[in-house]
């Protein structure tokens, strides 16, 4: 009898997140470390792999690598040496990458991630390496064509044990493990140039099962929702290889994102035969305690550490908190407007609305623009104190950003002050009266609910510069001293 | 020990194209220095610290300043074959 068991799977997944990190040059020459020059432009004897050329580390890569493994929880080895890593492609000018083997900068250390059911949860961090990027190809229809400004760029390679157990858990990582680094300063973190590449191990087992299953690694996903569909797309391939009665071959494949697939790369086993051998152009590095423990201190607070104090300290919601700390200059900043203005909730409001409204239309970070902390506050105050709209304060914030000045100045060129006056809010609450009678009437007759229409027309007549709460009691005065 | 499937593993791995004699010698040659280095098998080094680096040198550093690079024209001279300032080989697609 053909009878079909549900068999219920777990997914076992380990990531691989390769880093480009953003230090001037490159690890191994002086050849300056920057994307989208002209091909071949920022290269030498070294990066290009010409005989007689010699590798010398450089001192900030291994920094920046210490400063990054600190802050995902790794210790650091005192002793760390480099390997050569043998492949033959001509993105390699040397045939070799220069990489580490067995003594990476940094080993043992975790993140943490929430799970589906709400729990904190702990991926284990095997290690993380430095090595060299390789240069990039084009293909063409008869050639490829090679461009090695990239060789040599600085990479910090964070490999993961296979904790995570679900394409969402594997995003969520990313998610965290971005957002920390980008706190250090240690690169731009950027997924579209490729500072931030990620590779997936993935593999599913019966559920209870504790060997691992056969895997396939994935490559060339450019987003981490590409990642998390990728991953997605995999399982039920290997669910449905396993179900027919076949077997996962371990393989690599390539996302591919227009037809959201991956198909295997039919590389020839051979191709992962690296024979890693001790590099001997560059000596071991010896790093001291006291040189990590300094760097530890360069660390600033890191963003779930600021998350949950900002979320005891400031008694905001842990919503406001989390958009807050995506980004660690907002956060400061949001700190030094809590300094000068004693409403959180309202700078929350306004760093979390209007401001970042104004940075993602201007494509531009925090840093970038000439905005103070104070100046926010004072204007947040002109609204609470009746001198400005809440319309018109968005309007000045654009202004402030456009010009670098002040809210007062602002507010003053424009003539964007409120109208506050009696008299002429009267003035313009008759005018609107006049313009629309039967709406009038309709209040009147007890439909109180339109009011909010004639304030938005008296709003309008004076290009959002009158008080609304103060028209809004005029008219109701009029209408029932009629 | 050497066998002649190893000789050619190692020749396509380093892109070698080998002759049948050449095998035979090769694989021959190979076993003799691989016998000859067996021979620091003998030596005790329970008490040594594994080496990787023959030189009694650490920290070998370079600070992070540019240097001027090469520039594209002079990268490329020593090219074989160039195209839009970059190298141009044969089609390779993994």
């Amino acid at each position: 009898m053909n009878q079909t068991v549900t068999k219920y799977y777990e997914t076992v997944i380990g990531l691989e997140v390769h880093l480009q990190l953003s230090t001037e040059t490159k690890i191994f020459c002086g050849c300056a470390n920057k994307f989208g020059e002209e091909p071949n432009s920022l290269t030498c004897p070294v990066c290009l792999g010409l005989p007689g050329s010699l590798p010398v580390l450089n001192k900030k890569s291994l920094e920046y690598g210490i400063k990054a493994g600190l802050a995902i929880n790794c210790s650091i080895n005192p002793l760390i040496k480099f390997d050569r890593k043998n492949y033959y492609y001509p993105d390699l000018p040397k045939a070799y990458q220069i990489s580490q083997y067995d003594m990476p900068v940094a080993s043992n250390g975790f993140l943490m991630i929430t799970d589906e059911e709400g729990k904190q949860k702990r991926i284990r961090i095997l290690r993380a390496h430095l090595e060299e990027d390789a240069g990039k190809l084009i293909h063409e229809s008869a050639c490829s064509l090679v461009d090695y400004n990239r060789t040599g760029t600085p990479l910090l390679e964070i490999v993961t044990e296979p904790d995570l157990r679900s394409p969402q858990e594997a995003y969520d990582y990313l998610q965290n493990l971005k957002l920390t680094l980008q706190y250090l300063d240690v690169s731009d973190c950027d997924m579209e140039k490729g500072s931030l590449r990620c590779d997936a191990n993935i593999s599913i087992r019966e559920k209870g099962e504790t060997k691992l299953g056969t895997k396939t690694e994935l490559k060339n996903m450019n987003s981490f929702k590409a990642v998390k569909t990728a991953l997605e797309y995999e399982i039920s391939r290997h669910k449905s290889v396993i179900g027919s009665g076949d077997k996962i071959i371990q393989e690599t494949r390539l996302w591919d994102e227009s037809k959201q697939m991956s198909f295997s790369m039919r590389s020839k086993e051979e191709a992962h035969d690296y024979r890693y051998f001790p590099e001997p152009d560059l000596v071991p590095f010896i790093v001291s305690a006291d040189r990590i423990s300094e760097i530890k201190a360069s660390i600033p607070e890191l963003p779930f550490a600021k998350l949950e104090r900002f979320i005891k300290e400031y008694t905001i919601s842990e919503y406001d908190a989390r958009i807050i700390i995506q980004d660690n200059a907002i956060s400061d900043f949001f700190e030094e407007c809590a300094k000068h203005y004693k409403d959180v909730k309202k700078i929350c409001n306004w760093i979390n609305g209007s401001l970042l409204q104004e940075l993602n239309s201007r494509k531009s970070k925090l840093t970038e623009i000439d905005l103070g902390a104070l100046e926010l506050t004072k204007l947040i105050q002109k609204v609470d104190d009746e001198e400005l709209s809440n319309l018109a304060a968005k309007d000045v914030l654009t202004f402030m950003i456009d010009s670098g000045k002040g809210a007062d100045e602002i507010i003053k060129e424009k003539g964007l002050a409120q109208v506050s006056n009696d008299n002429d809010l009267e003035k313009i609450v008759e005018e609107v009266l006049a313009e629309n009678k039967k709406v009038a009437a309709e209040i009147k007759e007890g439909k109180e609910s339109a009011i909010g229409f004639l304030v938005g027309q008296a709003m309008k007549k004076t290009q959002g510069k009158a008080n609304p709460k103060k028209v809004g009691e005029i008219i109701k005065n009029k209408l029932s001293n009629d | 020990m050497i066998s002649k499937e190893d000789v050619l593993n190692i020749a396509s791995l380093s892109r070698i194209h080998l002759k049948d004699n050449e095998i035979d010698q090769l694989t021959k040659n190979l076993e003799d220095i691989l016998e000859y280095i067996t021979k620091l098998e003998n030596l005790d080094v329970s008490n040594v610290e594994p080496t990787s680096h023959v030189l009694a040198l650490e920290n070998v550093y370079r600070e992070d300043t540019v240097i001027p690079s090469l520039g594209q024209a002079n990268a490329i001279k020593i090219s074989a074959d160039i195209q839009n300032g970059s190298f141009k080989v044969p089609k390779v697609i993994e």
